[in-house]
């Protein structure tokens, strides 16, 4: 699949460099450097690991894809996804069944995402201090909620969930594939996915056509809050315990992942695949650098700079393909 | 839309900007005056000097933000870049023993990275938030890196003054605020750089094609904001006597919410200084208060959160009205 907004010419060169984004190459130049590195990278294990790490990150890159092409941002999802976590696992602890402990987290979040998408769609505030505002309110119920400490021995139902498998897949893989199907399903092949998309590129325009277009806009934020409250079980799954901030900067590498993959912060320019180019090349990165032995928060740093250099390739792509153009 | 306050010619006594800071004073007033009646050691000389003591650290990370917000910017980065700071500040004093070292460093890194900051906006025509969103977790990973789970405590005396020390029975960061507050009003109000300031943030593109280098003014914007940054690192790390690499991360919000309660509009073009002094003086009474009612600490970010959400929705009722009467 090409980004949409290449042109349709036979591929030449600067062409075919113009159609690889800059995530893509990263990604390809850091798997060969890692391999060299430490063959131990491309062990089964290890990508199966890597795997891993990147679904849980996807189910948040994912949805961040959509409200980044209403040109919107939520910088509450790290904290949701902490919430949620609290949330699931203190109900877990009361004695709720699974299914209602997942609901419940599921409305909260619901209704957080509602709350954002109305400051944002319907009062038009900027959506980067709205959800900065909420993920205090967030981080705050977590924090009252568990009095700053982890969560754990509820029922190891929610393990046994993400260590089971679907044939030979791991399911946090095909809990992540399928998410991707189904926002690719409403993304590109529904009315619906159109009007996301125009939200970002012209809302007004939309409005005129006499579609509610703020409620289009509000359904993009209950949508992503609803993926990332649900994707809490895969969190809390991961360790058998929840922890009130162990989701914060979640929402940055899932950020990242979205703008690493050549998704743009206007006019609705974006493709929901370089979510996943973006949140595999971090995954990639974190991963090589665990077995390089770097210190996780220098990791940090090394997004950062991964971040930089995708966007000079890309903007090198953007003048490479004006020039054959 | 948003004409400076000083063009206004039908309140010929009080301009809006002045009506809105009373506002602010008796909206300060009434808490401090609720709180003296729920505990009366809360309007001790010692308490309040105590709380403006607070109010000043707060209001050192807020003021640089404030230029920024006026010119049509944001910087997200100035918790993590006072966490960075102070920390190479500790270090640089720890391995020396001459504070003016940690000063000179503390000032340097705030202000590259306020540099950072603008030259990735300039140059990778990136938005405010996103470039500062991402510089705010490379400074603060870098941070954790550099202090590798260690604290460095214990500051020599001589540091320590600009934290802890008296002049004229006034605590010193409450001079160090007078200082910045009185520096940045000047530049806002009496230079030409502060003017376009808030022309580029009311209307960029005009700014641009009335030939402001509008790029080389946000770059120094954005520089300022790194620099008060670095002068808040210095107070809090004399004020703590000690750097770790958690220090900073909570002032965001409460950093944001002060500007945005000073009545500085998120949307730029129109705010002052005076206001975000006010603005951090109301977080740190509420954040007061709440701890004279005994509310637990970790209620503190819900806090901070609601102001930030009530600060803003206040900002578009003020705003949309503005522009219903003008």
């Amino acid at each position: 699949m090409i980004a949409p907004t290449q042109s349709q010419q036979r591929p030449g060169a600067g062409q075919l460099f113009s159609a690889i984004p800059g995530a893509g190459i990263l990604l390809i130049l850091m798997l060969a450097l890692f391999t060299i590195a430490n063959p131990r990278f491309v062990s089964q294990t290890n990508l199966v690991n890597v795997g891993l790490q990147a679904s849980l990150l996807l189910m948040i890159a994912l949805p961040m894809t959509l409200i980044i092409l209403t040109e919107g941002l939520d910088l509450s999802a790290g904290a949701l996804l902490g919430l949620s976590g609290v949330i699931v696992a203190e109900a877990l602890l009361a004695g709720w069944s699974v299914f209602a402990a997942c609901a419940m987290a599921f409305a909260i979040s619901t209704a957080f995402g509602a709350l954002n998408g109305v400051l944002i769609a319907y009062l038009t505030l900027p959506a980067f201090v709205v959800t900065l505002g909420t993920m205090g309110l967030m981080q705050g119920i977590a924090l009252v909620m568990t009095n700053g400490d982890p969560v754990g021995g509820f029922t190891p139902a929610i393990e046994t969930f993400y260590r089971s498998q679907l044939w030979i897949f791991p399911m946090p893989i095909v809990v992540a594939v399928a998410l991707y199907a189904a926002l690719w399903l409403l993304l590109y092949r529904t009315r619906l996915g159109n009007y996301v998309i125009a939200i970002g590129g012209n809302k007004d325009a939309l409005r005129l056509a006499g579609i509610r277009a703020n409620l289009v806009h509000l359904a993009v934020y209950v949508l992503g809050s609803a993926i990332v409250g649900l994707s809490a079980v895969l969190l809390i799954g991961r360790t058998n315990s929840a922890h009130p901030t162990v989701g914060i900067g979640m929402e940055f590498e899932a950020i990242a992942a979205v703008v690493l993959g050549g998704t743009s912060f206007e006019k609705g320019q974006g493709w929901l695949f370089g979510a996943v180019l973006g949140a595999l090349a971090i995954t990639v990165l974190r991963n090589g650098l665990n077995i390089l032995s770097v210190d996780s928060s220098l990791q940090v740093v090394c997004i950062g700079i991964l971040l930089i250099l995708a966007l000079l390739i890309d903007r090198a792509r953007k003048h490479y393909s004006r020039q054959a153009a | 839309m948003t004409i400076p306050a000083t063009l206004d010619t039908r309140s010929p006594s009080l301009s809006p900007d002045a009506v809105a800071l009373l506002g602010r004073l008796i909206l300060i007033v009434l808490i401090a005056g609720a709180l003296t009646a729920v505990d009366p050691g809360f309007a001790s000389v010692s308490n309040l000097l105590n709380m403006l003591r607070q109010a000043s650290l707060l209001f050192l990370v807020a003021s640089g933000l404030t230029l920024v917000i006026i010119g049509g910017g944001l910087d997200l980065s100035v918790g993590s870049n006072l966490t960075l700071s102070a920390c190479l500040a500790a270090a640089a004093i720890k391995t020396t023993g001459n504070p003016w070292y940690g000063v000179a460093v503390a000032v340097t890194s705030g202000t590259l990275i306020g540099f950072t900051n603008g030259l990735m906006i300039n140059r990778l025509r990136l938005p405010p938030f996103l470039a500062t969103f991402g510089m705010l977790w490379v400074a603060q990973g870098a941070a954790y890196w550099f202090m590798a789970g260690q604290t460095i405590y214990g500051m020599p005396m001589s540091f320590r003054y600009f934290g802890t020390g008296f002049f004229l029975g006034v605590p010193l960061p409450i001079w160090i605020t007078l200082v910045v507050c009185v520096v940045c009003s000047i530049i806002l109000h009496r230079t030409t750089f502060g003017r376009e300031a808030y022309f580029m943030g009311a209307n960029q593109t005009a700014a641009l094609l009335s030939g402001i280098a509008v790029e080389r003014r946000r770059l120094l914007l954005y520089v300022l904001s790194g620099l008060t940054a670095g002068i808040a690192a210095l107070v809090y790390l004399a004020r703590l006597n000690a750097a770790e690499p958690g220090i900073g991360e909570p002032l965001l919000l409460p950093a944001i919410a002060a500007v945005l309660v000073g009545g500085t509009s998120l949307f730029g073009g129109s705010g002052n200084i005076v206001g975000t002094v006010l603005g951090a003086i109301l977080l740190t009474i509420i954040v007061n208060g709440l701890n004279l009612l005994n509310v637990a600490a970790t209620w503190h970010p819900f806090v901070n959160g609601a102001v930030v959400l009530i600060a803003i929705l206040a900002d578009f009722i003020v705003s949309r009205r503005r522009s219903e009467s003008g």
